[in-house]
Protein backbone atom coordinates (compact mmCIF):
# COMPACT_ATOMS: atom_id res chain seq x y z
CA UNK A 1 0.00 0.00 0.00
CA UNK A 2 1.21 3.45 -1.03
CA UNK A 3 1.73 5.63 2.19
CA UNK A 4 0.82 9.12 1.74
CA UNK A 5 3.48 11.86 2.70
CA UNK A 6 0.93 13.79 4.49
CA UNK A 7 -2.18 12.70 6.04
CA UNK A 8 -4.62 15.07 7.87
CA UNK A 9 -7.64 13.41 9.06
CA UNK A 10 -10.60 15.01 10.89
CA UNK A 11 -8.52 17.72 12.53
CA UNK A 12 -10.64 20.21 14.54
CA UNK A 13 -9.29 22.92 16.28
CA UNK A 14 -11.36 26.16 18.23
CA UNK A 15 -10.21 29.07 19.68
CA UNK A 16 -12.38 30.16 22.70
CA UNK A 17 -16.12 29.82 21.12
CA UNK A 18 -14.41 30.46 17.09
CA UNK A 19 -14.21 27.50 15.19
CA UNK A 20 -11.23 27.55 13.14
CA UNK A 21 -10.65 24.38 11.62
CA UNK A 22 -13.88 21.78 11.46
CA UNK A 23 -13.06 18.13 10.54
CA UNK A 24 -10.19 18.83 8.04
CA UNK A 25 -9.16 16.31 5.80
CA UNK A 26 -5.73 16.26 3.90
CA UNK A 27 -3.72 14.16 1.63
CA UNK A 28 -0.71 14.84 -0.21
CA UNK A 29 1.80 11.74 -2.31
CA UNK A 30 5.80 12.64 -2.67
CA UNK A 31 6.89 14.77 -4.86
CA UNK A 32 3.76 17.32 -5.25
CA UNK A 33 3.66 20.76 -4.95
CA UNK A 34 0.10 21.63 -3.93
CA UNK A 35 -0.95 25.03 -3.77
CA UNK A 36 -3.16 25.85 -0.46
CA UNK A 37 -5.72 28.71 -1.21
CA UNK A 38 -8.64 30.10 0.51
CA UNK A 39 -10.08 33.82 1.36
CA UNK A 40 -8.85 35.51 4.44
CA UNK A 41 -9.56 33.88 8.10
CA UNK A 42 -10.36 30.19 6.07
CA UNK A 43 -7.72 28.87 8.57
CA UNK A 44 -4.91 28.20 6.39
CA UNK A 45 -2.38 29.01 8.16
CA UNK A 46 -4.19 27.75 11.40
CA UNK A 47 -3.82 23.95 9.47
CA UNK A 48 -0.20 24.55 8.52
CA UNK A 49 0.44 25.31 12.44
CA UNK A 50 -1.43 22.42 13.58
CA UNK A 51 0.67 20.70 11.24
CA UNK A 52 4.06 21.66 12.42
CA UNK A 53 2.83 21.58 16.00
CA UNK A 54 2.41 24.68 16.99
CA UNK A 55 -0.95 24.39 18.07
CA UNK A 56 -2.84 21.42 19.13
CA UNK A 57 -5.60 20.12 17.66
CA UNK A 58 -8.90 19.52 19.68
CA UNK A 59 -9.43 16.01 17.23
CA UNK A 60 -8.02 14.47 14.17
CA UNK A 61 -4.39 13.21 13.57
CA UNK A 62 -1.65 14.44 11.51
CA UNK A 63 0.53 12.07 10.10
CA UNK A 64 3.66 12.41 8.12
CA UNK A 65 4.81 9.24 6.25
CA UNK A 66 2.07 7.03 7.74
CA UNK A 67 3.62 7.96 11.09
CA UNK A 68 0.94 9.38 13.65
CA UNK A 69 3.02 12.71 15.09
CA UNK A 70 0.18 14.15 16.23
CA UNK A 71 1.57 14.47 19.84
CA UNK A 72 5.04 15.18 18.68
CA UNK A 73 6.28 18.63 19.68
CA UNK A 74 7.91 20.85 17.16
CA UNK A 75 11.39 19.85 17.13
CA UNK A 76 10.64 16.26 16.93
CA UNK A 77 8.57 17.20 13.91
CA UNK A 78 11.05 18.96 12.09
CA UNK A 79 14.03 16.47 12.54
CA UNK A 80 11.48 13.74 11.30
CA UNK A 81 10.98 15.83 8.19
CA UNK A 82 8.87 19.29 8.49
CA UNK A 83 9.59 22.76 7.69
CA UNK A 84 8.02 25.79 7.51
CA UNK A 85 8.69 29.08 6.10
CA UNK A 86 6.13 31.76 7.81
CA UNK A 87 4.44 34.31 6.75
CA UNK A 88 6.21 36.68 9.14
CA UNK A 89 9.69 36.61 8.63
CA UNK A 90 11.76 35.67 11.45
CA UNK A 91 15.23 35.94 10.36
CA UNK A 92 18.08 35.64 13.40
CA UNK A 93 18.70 39.36 13.28
CA UNK A 94 22.43 38.73 15.63
CA UNK A 95 23.57 36.39 12.56
CA UNK A 96 24.86 36.56 8.87
CA UNK A 97 22.30 35.19 6.67
CA UNK A 98 25.06 32.43 5.91
CA UNK A 99 24.56 31.60 9.80
CA UNK A 100 21.06 32.12 9.96
CA UNK A 101 21.02 28.96 7.34
CA UNK A 102 23.76 27.44 8.87
CA UNK A 103 22.21 26.74 12.32
CA UNK A 104 19.39 24.47 10.39
CA UNK A 105 21.87 22.67 8.65
CA UNK A 106 23.66 21.54 12.23
CA UNK A 107 20.51 18.80 12.26
CA UNK A 108 21.66 16.69 15.24
CA UNK A 109 24.22 19.27 17.15
CA UNK A 110 21.06 21.06 18.22
CA UNK A 111 19.22 18.40 20.17
CA UNK A 112 21.94 17.36 22.21
CA UNK A 113 24.07 20.59 24.10
CA UNK A 114 26.48 17.68 25.38
CA UNK A 115 26.85 16.69 21.36
CA UNK A 116 27.12 20.47 20.62
CA UNK A 117 29.81 21.37 23.06
CA UNK A 118 32.26 18.99 21.36
CA UNK A 119 31.54 19.77 17.67
CA UNK A 120 33.05 23.36 17.24
CA UNK A 121 33.66 23.67 13.06
CA UNK A 122 30.76 25.22 11.33
CA UNK A 123 32.44 25.12 7.86
CA UNK A 124 30.70 21.79 6.60
CA UNK A 125 27.32 23.65 7.66
CA UNK A 126 28.39 26.99 5.28
CA UNK A 127 29.22 25.09 2.37
CA UNK A 128 25.86 23.61 2.37
CA UNK A 129 24.36 27.03 3.50
CA UNK A 130 26.10 29.11 0.59
CA UNK A 131 25.03 26.59 -1.90
CA UNK A 132 21.83 26.57 -0.69
CA UNK A 133 21.86 30.50 -0.36
CA UNK A 134 22.92 30.36 -4.12
CA UNK A 135 20.02 28.42 -5.16
CA UNK A 136 18.02 31.12 -3.77
CA UNK A 137 19.45 33.64 -5.43
CA UNK A 138 21.72 35.37 -2.16
CA UNK A 139 25.06 34.13 -3.09
CA UNK A 140 26.26 37.64 -3.17
CA UNK A 141 24.97 38.72 0.47
CA UNK A 142 25.76 36.12 2.30
CA UNK A 143 27.79 37.67 4.68
CA UNK A 144 25.21 40.28 5.42
CA UNK A 145 22.82 40.97 8.61
CA UNK A 146 19.26 40.24 7.89
CA UNK A 147 18.43 44.22 8.72
CA UNK A 148 21.13 45.03 5.75
CA UNK A 149 19.08 43.41 3.40
CA UNK A 150 15.28 43.99 1.36
CA UNK A 151 12.04 42.15 2.32
CA UNK A 152 12.29 40.42 -0.91
CA UNK A 153 15.84 39.16 -0.06
CA UNK A 154 14.35 37.81 3.76
CA UNK A 155 11.70 35.46 2.30
CA UNK A 156 14.53 33.49 0.12
CA UNK A 157 16.37 33.78 3.36
CA UNK A 158 13.19 32.13 5.13
CA UNK A 159 13.18 29.57 1.71
CA UNK A 160 16.88 28.78 1.89
CA UNK A 161 16.34 28.21 6.12
CA UNK A 162 13.76 25.60 5.68
CA UNK A 163 15.30 23.72 3.13
CA UNK A 164 18.46 23.61 4.78
CA UNK A 165 16.60 21.24 7.34
CA UNK A 166 16.88 18.61 4.40
CA UNK A 167 12.70 18.38 4.39
CA UNK A 168 10.65 15.77 2.97
CA UNK A 169 7.50 18.00 3.68
CA UNK A 170 8.11 21.79 3.16
CA UNK A 171 5.47 24.10 4.27
CA UNK A 172 5.77 27.77 2.59
CA UNK A 173 3.24 30.39 4.42
CA UNK A 174 2.81 32.91 2.11
CA UNK A 175 6.14 33.20 0.58
CA UNK A 176 5.15 35.83 -2.33
CA UNK A 177 3.33 38.35 0.28
CA UNK A 178 5.03 41.87 -0.22
CA UNK A 179 7.54 40.81 -2.60
CA UNK A 180 7.61 43.40 -6.30
CA UNK A 181 5.38 41.40 -9.40
CA UNK A 182 9.16 40.38 -10.62
CA UNK A 183 10.33 39.04 -7.55
CA UNK A 184 7.10 37.06 -6.92
CA UNK A 185 7.36 35.92 -10.04
CA UNK A 186 10.87 34.73 -9.74
CA UNK A 187 9.88 32.94 -6.06
CA UNK A 188 7.20 31.50 -7.76
CA UNK A 189 9.94 29.95 -9.91
CA UNK A 190 12.41 28.70 -7.69
CA UNK A 191 9.36 26.97 -5.34
CA UNK A 192 7.98 25.30 -8.63
CA UNK A 193 11.40 23.82 -8.64
CA UNK A 194 11.72 22.08 -5.29
CA UNK A 195 9.57 19.41 -5.62
CA UNK A 196 11.14 16.22 -6.00
CA UNK A 197 11.22 12.84 -4.97
CA UNK A 198 11.97 12.92 -1.37
CA UNK A 199 10.23 16.63 -0.65
CA UNK A 200 6.29 17.47 -1.49
CA UNK A 201 5.75 21.53 -0.33
CA UNK A 202 2.64 22.94 -0.17
CA UNK A 203 2.03 27.12 -1.03
CA UNK A 204 -0.15 28.83 0.72
CA UNK A 205 -0.74 32.13 -1.17
CA UNK A 206 -2.73 34.47 -1.84
CA UNK A 207 -1.44 35.46 -5.25
CA UNK A 208 -3.74 33.53 -7.32
CA UNK A 209 -2.24 34.00 -10.72
CA UNK A 210 1.52 32.67 -9.67
CA UNK A 211 -0.78 29.34 -8.06
CA UNK A 212 -2.30 28.78 -10.63
CA UNK A 213 0.45 29.47 -12.97
CA UNK A 214 3.21 26.73 -10.96
CA UNK A 215 0.88 24.63 -8.80
CA UNK A 216 -0.59 21.35 -10.64
CA UNK A 217 -2.98 20.73 -7.87
CA UNK A 218 -4.80 23.13 -5.48
CA UNK A 219 -6.73 22.61 -2.28
CA UNK A 220 -9.49 25.51 -1.15
CA UNK A 221 -10.23 26.17 2.26
CA UNK A 222 -13.22 28.24 3.35
CA UNK A 223 -13.99 29.17 7.07
CA UNK A 224 -12.33 26.01 8.32
CA UNK A 225 -13.75 23.36 6.15
CA UNK A 226 -12.18 21.66 3.34
CA UNK A 227 -13.83 23.04 -0.12
CA UNK A 228 -12.00 21.47 -2.85
CA UNK A 229 -9.03 19.68 -3.79
CA UNK A 230 -7.76 18.75 -7.24
CA UNK A 231 -6.38 20.18 -10.64
CA UNK A 232 -5.88 23.85 -10.70
CA UNK A 233 -7.94 24.59 -13.59
CA UNK A 234 -10.80 21.89 -12.39
CA UNK A 235 -10.90 23.74 -9.37
CA UNK A 236 -11.29 26.96 -10.25
CA UNK A 237 -13.88 26.46 -12.43
CA UNK A 238 -15.97 25.22 -9.52
CA UNK A 239 -18.68 27.62 -8.66
CA UNK A 240 -18.18 27.00 -4.68
CA UNK A 241 -14.52 27.71 -5.16
CA UNK A 242 -15.69 30.96 -6.94
CA UNK A 243 -18.12 32.15 -4.84
CA UNK A 244 -15.93 31.15 -1.57
CA UNK A 245 -12.95 32.48 -3.29
CA UNK A 246 -13.87 35.75 -4.96
CA UNK A 247 -17.47 36.52 -3.93
CA UNK A 248 -20.13 36.49 -5.46
CA UNK A 249 -20.14 34.55 -9.07
CA UNK A 250 -20.05 37.06 -11.92
CA UNK B 1 49.92 41.23 51.54
CA UNK B 2 47.06 39.47 53.73
CA UNK B 3 44.88 41.79 52.77
CA UNK B 4 45.77 41.93 49.32
CA UNK B 5 45.25 38.14 49.14
CA UNK B 6 41.36 38.64 50.50
CA UNK B 7 40.86 41.36 48.18
CA UNK B 8 42.00 39.40 45.08
CA UNK B 9 40.04 35.87 46.61
CA UNK B 10 36.97 38.15 46.79
CA UNK B 11 37.37 38.88 42.81
CA UNK B 12 37.96 35.28 41.85
CA UNK B 13 35.07 34.29 43.42
CA UNK B 14 32.85 37.37 42.43
CA UNK B 15 33.97 36.29 38.53
CA UNK B 16 33.40 32.69 39.12
CA UNK B 17 29.85 33.88 40.04
CA UNK B 18 29.10 36.38 37.73
CA UNK B 19 30.41 34.15 34.45
CA UNK B 20 27.92 31.04 35.79
CA UNK B 21 24.89 33.73 36.13
CA UNK B 22 26.26 34.59 32.22
CA UNK B 23 25.48 31.48 31.13
CA UNK B 24 21.79 31.48 32.32
CA UNK B 25 20.90 35.04 31.50
CA UNK B 26 23.94 36.06 29.20
CA UNK B 27 24.15 32.89 26.97
CA UNK B 28 20.68 31.16 27.29
CA UNK B 29 18.58 34.81 27.65
CA UNK B 30 16.96 33.62 30.65
CA UNK B 31 16.84 36.35 32.97
CA UNK B 32 17.31 35.11 36.86
CA UNK B 33 17.06 36.95 39.59
CA UNK B 34 17.61 34.32 42.31
CA UNK B 35 20.84 33.47 41.61
CA UNK B 36 22.45 34.17 44.92
CA UNK B 37 20.52 30.81 46.05
CA UNK B 38 22.37 28.71 44.46
CA UNK B 39 25.83 30.47 45.90
CA UNK B 40 24.12 29.51 48.94
CA UNK B 41 23.14 26.16 48.49
CA UNK B 42 26.94 25.54 47.49
CA UNK B 43 28.00 27.10 50.46
CA UNK B 44 25.90 25.45 52.95
CA UNK B 45 26.72 22.47 51.38
CA UNK B 46 30.40 22.70 51.60
CA UNK B 47 30.77 24.17 54.83
CA UNK B 48 28.73 21.23 56.55
CA UNK B 49 30.56 18.83 55.08
CA UNK B 50 34.10 20.42 55.83
CA UNK B 51 33.11 21.04 59.49
CA UNK B 52 32.50 17.23 59.15
CA UNK B 53 35.80 16.51 58.53
CA UNK B 54 35.80 16.57 54.78
CA UNK B 55 38.71 18.37 53.25
CA UNK B 56 37.54 21.15 51.01
CA UNK B 57 38.57 20.36 47.86
CA UNK B 58 35.96 17.41 48.17
CA UNK B 59 33.39 19.59 49.02
CA UNK B 60 33.48 20.89 45.63
CA UNK B 61 31.47 18.13 43.42
CA UNK B 62 28.62 18.03 46.34
CA UNK B 63 28.64 21.61 46.49
CA UNK B 64 28.04 21.95 42.59
CA UNK B 65 25.84 18.92 42.44
CA UNK B 66 23.37 20.17 45.41
CA UNK B 67 23.07 22.95 43.30
CA UNK B 68 22.54 21.75 40.03
CA UNK B 69 19.82 19.54 41.33
CA UNK B 70 17.87 22.28 42.57
CA UNK B 71 18.83 24.06 39.79
CA UNK B 72 17.48 21.56 37.20
CA UNK B 73 14.40 21.83 39.14
CA UNK B 74 14.12 25.44 38.95
CA UNK B 75 14.77 25.14 34.86
CA UNK B 76 12.19 22.76 34.24
CA UNK B 77 9.73 24.73 36.20
CA UNK B 78 10.78 28.00 33.59
CA UNK B 79 10.56 26.02 30.66
CA UNK B 80 6.81 26.89 30.95
CA UNK B 81 7.05 30.62 31.91
CA UNK B 82 9.00 33.19 29.64
CA UNK B 83 10.38 36.81 29.90
CA UNK B 84 9.14 38.95 32.92
CA UNK B 85 7.40 35.59 34.48
CA UNK B 86 10.50 34.29 35.07
CA UNK B 87 12.02 36.62 36.18
CA UNK B 88 9.72 36.78 38.86
CA UNK B 89 9.89 32.96 39.32
CA UNK B 90 13.44 33.19 39.54
CA UNK B 91 13.01 35.81 42.41
CA UNK B 92 10.81 33.53 44.21
CA UNK B 93 13.34 31.01 44.47
CA UNK B 94 16.02 33.51 46.44
CA UNK B 95 13.21 34.05 48.94
CA UNK B 96 12.12 30.52 48.99
CA UNK B 97 16.03 29.63 49.71
CA UNK B 98 16.29 32.10 52.19
CA UNK B 99 12.92 31.15 54.28
CA UNK B 100 13.77 27.54 54.21
CA UNK B 101 17.03 27.99 55.42
CA UNK B 102 15.75 30.63 58.46
CA UNK B 103 13.74 27.16 59.50
CA UNK B 104 16.45 24.58 59.74
CA UNK B 105 18.06 24.01 62.79
CA UNK B 106 20.87 22.00 61.05
CA UNK B 107 21.72 24.78 58.85
CA UNK B 108 21.74 26.92 61.71
CA UNK B 109 18.70 28.67 61.37
CA UNK B 110 18.59 32.54 61.85
CA UNK B 111 22.21 32.74 63.46
CA UNK B 112 23.75 30.71 60.17
CA UNK B 113 26.92 28.83 60.54
CA UNK B 114 29.70 29.74 62.48
CA UNK B 115 33.67 28.51 62.70
CA UNK B 116 33.91 26.93 59.26
CA UNK B 117 37.11 25.40 59.05
CA UNK B 118 40.01 27.20 57.80
CA UNK B 119 41.58 25.33 54.58
CA UNK B 120 44.71 23.47 55.40
CA UNK B 121 46.62 25.73 53.16
CA UNK B 122 45.54 29.13 54.41
CA UNK B 123 44.50 31.88 52.65
CA UNK B 124 47.01 32.06 49.55
CA UNK B 125 46.30 28.20 48.65
CA UNK B 126 42.80 29.51 49.10
CA UNK B 127 43.24 32.24 46.22
CA UNK B 128 45.20 29.53 44.20
CA UNK B 129 42.19 27.44 44.52
CA UNK B 130 39.57 30.16 43.32
CA UNK B 131 41.79 31.24 40.60
CA UNK B 132 41.67 27.76 39.50
CA UNK B 133 38.42 27.24 39.49
CA UNK B 134 37.35 30.77 37.97
CA UNK B 135 39.95 29.45 35.11
CA UNK B 136 38.35 26.15 34.59
CA UNK B 137 35.19 27.54 34.79
CA UNK B 138 36.42 30.41 31.86
CA UNK B 139 37.45 27.28 29.85
CA UNK B 140 34.57 25.65 29.88
CA UNK B 141 32.34 29.08 28.85
CA UNK B 142 34.55 29.57 26.32
CA UNK B 143 33.91 26.53 25.02
CA UNK B 144 29.98 26.87 24.86
CA UNK B 145 30.39 30.07 23.52
CA UNK B 146 33.08 28.68 20.63
CA UNK B 147 31.09 25.21 19.68
CA UNK B 148 27.41 24.64 18.29
CA UNK B 149 26.21 25.00 21.51
CA UNK B 150 27.01 28.67 21.61
CA UNK B 151 25.88 29.07 18.24
CA UNK B 152 22.23 27.12 19.24
CA UNK B 153 22.18 29.34 22.79
CA UNK B 154 22.46 32.40 19.88
CA UNK B 155 19.37 31.23 18.26
CA UNK B 156 17.66 30.59 21.41
CA UNK B 157 18.20 33.81 23.50
CA UNK B 158 17.26 36.03 20.39
CA UNK B 159 14.01 34.08 19.56
CA UNK B 160 13.10 30.77 20.70
CA UNK B 161 10.53 30.15 18.77
CA UNK B 162 12.07 30.28 15.59
CA UNK B 163 15.18 28.10 16.98
CA UNK B 164 12.76 25.70 17.62
CA UNK B 165 11.40 25.50 13.77
CA UNK B 166 15.09 25.12 12.74
CA UNK B 167 15.45 22.41 14.99
CA UNK B 168 16.82 23.48 18.02
CA UNK B 169 15.95 21.28 20.96
CA UNK B 170 14.84 24.44 23.25
CA UNK B 171 14.10 22.74 26.43
CA UNK B 172 17.12 20.49 26.44
CA UNK B 173 19.66 23.37 25.66
CA UNK B 174 17.72 25.62 28.65
CA UNK B 175 17.79 23.12 31.26
CA UNK B 176 21.17 22.29 30.03
CA UNK B 177 22.42 26.41 31.25
CA UNK B 178 20.38 26.23 34.35
CA UNK B 179 22.40 22.74 35.04
CA UNK B 180 25.98 24.29 34.01
CA UNK B 181 25.02 28.09 35.64
CA UNK B 182 23.58 26.84 39.04
CA UNK B 183 27.04 24.29 38.92
CA UNK B 184 29.25 27.05 38.69
CA UNK B 185 27.46 29.18 41.61
CA UNK B 186 27.19 26.23 44.12
CA UNK B 187 31.09 25.98 43.44
CA UNK B 188 31.68 29.66 44.16
CA UNK B 189 29.29 29.69 46.76
CA UNK B 190 31.96 26.36 48.43
CA UNK B 191 35.19 28.73 47.79
CA UNK B 192 33.07 31.64 49.72
CA UNK B 193 31.77 29.82 52.06
CA UNK B 194 35.44 29.27 53.51
CA UNK B 195 36.48 32.61 52.76
CA UNK B 196 34.19 34.43 54.81
CA UNK B 197 33.84 31.29 57.33
CA UNK B 198 30.73 32.62 58.84
CA UNK B 199 27.16 31.70 56.46
CA UNK B 200 23.70 32.74 56.89
CA UNK B 201 20.26 33.24 55.21
CA UNK B 202 21.17 36.92 54.93
CA UNK B 203 24.45 36.35 53.00
CA UNK B 204 23.00 34.75 49.86
CA UNK B 205 19.78 37.04 49.67
CA UNK B 206 17.93 39.18 46.68
CA UNK B 207 20.57 41.73 46.75
CA UNK B 208 23.33 39.20 45.91
CA UNK B 209 21.13 38.24 43.12
CA UNK B 210 20.92 42.13 42.15
CA UNK B 211 24.46 42.51 42.64
CA UNK B 212 25.71 39.20 40.20
CA UNK B 213 23.33 40.78 37.73
CA UNK B 214 24.68 43.95 37.84
CA UNK B 215 27.96 42.64 37.02
CA UNK B 216 26.93 40.37 33.78
CA UNK B 217 24.74 43.73 32.74
CA UNK B 218 27.15 46.18 33.44
CA UNK B 219 29.88 44.18 31.58
CA UNK B 220 27.77 43.44 28.44
CA UNK B 221 24.98 40.24 28.56
CA UNK B 222 27.09 37.43 27.49
CA UNK B 223 30.43 38.43 26.80
CA UNK B 224 33.01 36.80 28.79
CA UNK B 225 35.58 39.36 29.10
CA UNK B 226 32.92 42.19 29.91
CA UNK B 227 31.41 40.53 32.79
CA UNK B 228 34.92 39.54 34.02
CA UNK B 229 36.16 42.78 34.30
CA UNK B 230 32.99 44.24 35.21
CA UNK B 231 32.80 41.21 38.23
CA UNK B 232 36.11 42.05 39.05
CA UNK B 233 35.70 45.79 39.43
CA UNK B 234 32.35 45.21 41.34
CA UNK B 235 33.54 42.74 43.66
CA UNK B 236 36.71 44.97 44.66
CA UNK B 237 35.41 48.20 44.50
CA UNK B 238 33.16 47.89 47.93
CA UNK B 239 36.10 46.42 49.80
CA UNK B 240 38.56 49.80 48.80
CA UNK B 241 35.39 52.06 49.33
CA UNK B 242 33.57 51.40 52.35
CA UNK B 243 31.00 53.95 51.27
CA UNK B 244 30.26 51.82 48.32
CA UNK B 245 30.00 49.14 50.33
CA UNK B 246 27.58 50.68 52.52
CA UNK B 247 25.37 51.99 50.03
CA UNK B 248 25.93 48.88 47.95
CA UNK B 249 22.08 48.23 46.56
CA UNK B 250 21.94 52.34 45.56
CA UNK B 251 25.19 51.86 43.66
CA UNK B 252 24.27 48.59 41.89
CA UNK B 253 20.80 50.11 41.47
CA UNK B 254 22.16 53.05 39.24
CA UNK B 255 25.07 50.87 37.74
CA UNK B 256 21.78 48.76 36.23
CA UNK B 257 19.99 51.65 35.28
CA UNK B 258 22.41 53.44 34.03
CA UNK B 259 23.74 50.49 31.55
CA UNK B 260 20.18 49.41 30.78
CA UNK B 261 19.56 53.18 29.82
CA UNK B 262 22.43 54.27 28.40
CA UNK B 263 25.13 51.26 27.35
CA UNK B 264 22.44 48.29 27.02
CA UNK B 265 25.16 46.29 25.86
CA UNK B 266 27.52 46.79 28.51
CA UNK B 267 31.23 48.00 29.33
CA UNK B 268 32.24 44.90 26.26
CA UNK B 269 30.12 47.27 23.64
CA UNK B 270 31.21 50.72 24.84
CA UNK B 271 34.71 49.26 24.31
CA UNK B 272 33.75 47.62 21.02
CA UNK B 273 31.86 51.39 19.80
CA UNK B 274 35.50 53.45 21.28
CA UNK B 275 37.72 50.75 19.60
CA UNK B 276 35.93 50.82 16.42
CA UNK B 277 35.64 54.52 16.31
CA UNK B 278 39.40 54.63 17.06
CA UNK B 279 40.55 52.41 13.62
CA UNK B 280 37.83 53.53 11.36
CA UNK B 281 39.52 55.38 8.88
Amino acid sequence: MKVSRLSVSDVTVSFGGLRALEKVNLELDDNQLLGFIGPNGAGKTTLMRVIMGLIRPQSGTVCLNGTDITKLPTVQRVHAGLALGQQIVKPLRQMSLLDNVALAVGGQKLLSPLHALFARSRNVERDTASSLLERVGLGTEMQKRPNEVPLGHLKRLEVARALALRPELLLLDEPLAGLSKPEASAMADLIAGLPRSGLSVILIEHNLPEVMRVCPNIYVQANGRGLALGPADEIMAMPEVRQAYLGKDV
Amino acid sequence: MDYEIVVLTNMAIGILFALSLNVITGFCGQVSLGHAAFLGIGAYTSAILTKAGWPLVATFLPAMAMAALVGLVVGMASLRVRHDFLAITTMGVVFLFTGIVRKQDFLGGEIGIAGIPAPDFGRPGLLVMALACVLLYLIFTIRIRKSWAGFAYDSIAEDEDTARLLGVNVPRFKLFAFVAGTAGAGLAGALYAHQVRFIGPDSFGFVESISVLAMVIVGGIGSIWGVILAAAALSALPQFFQIIDDFKLLVYGLLLFGAMRFAPDGVDGLLRRLFQRGTAP
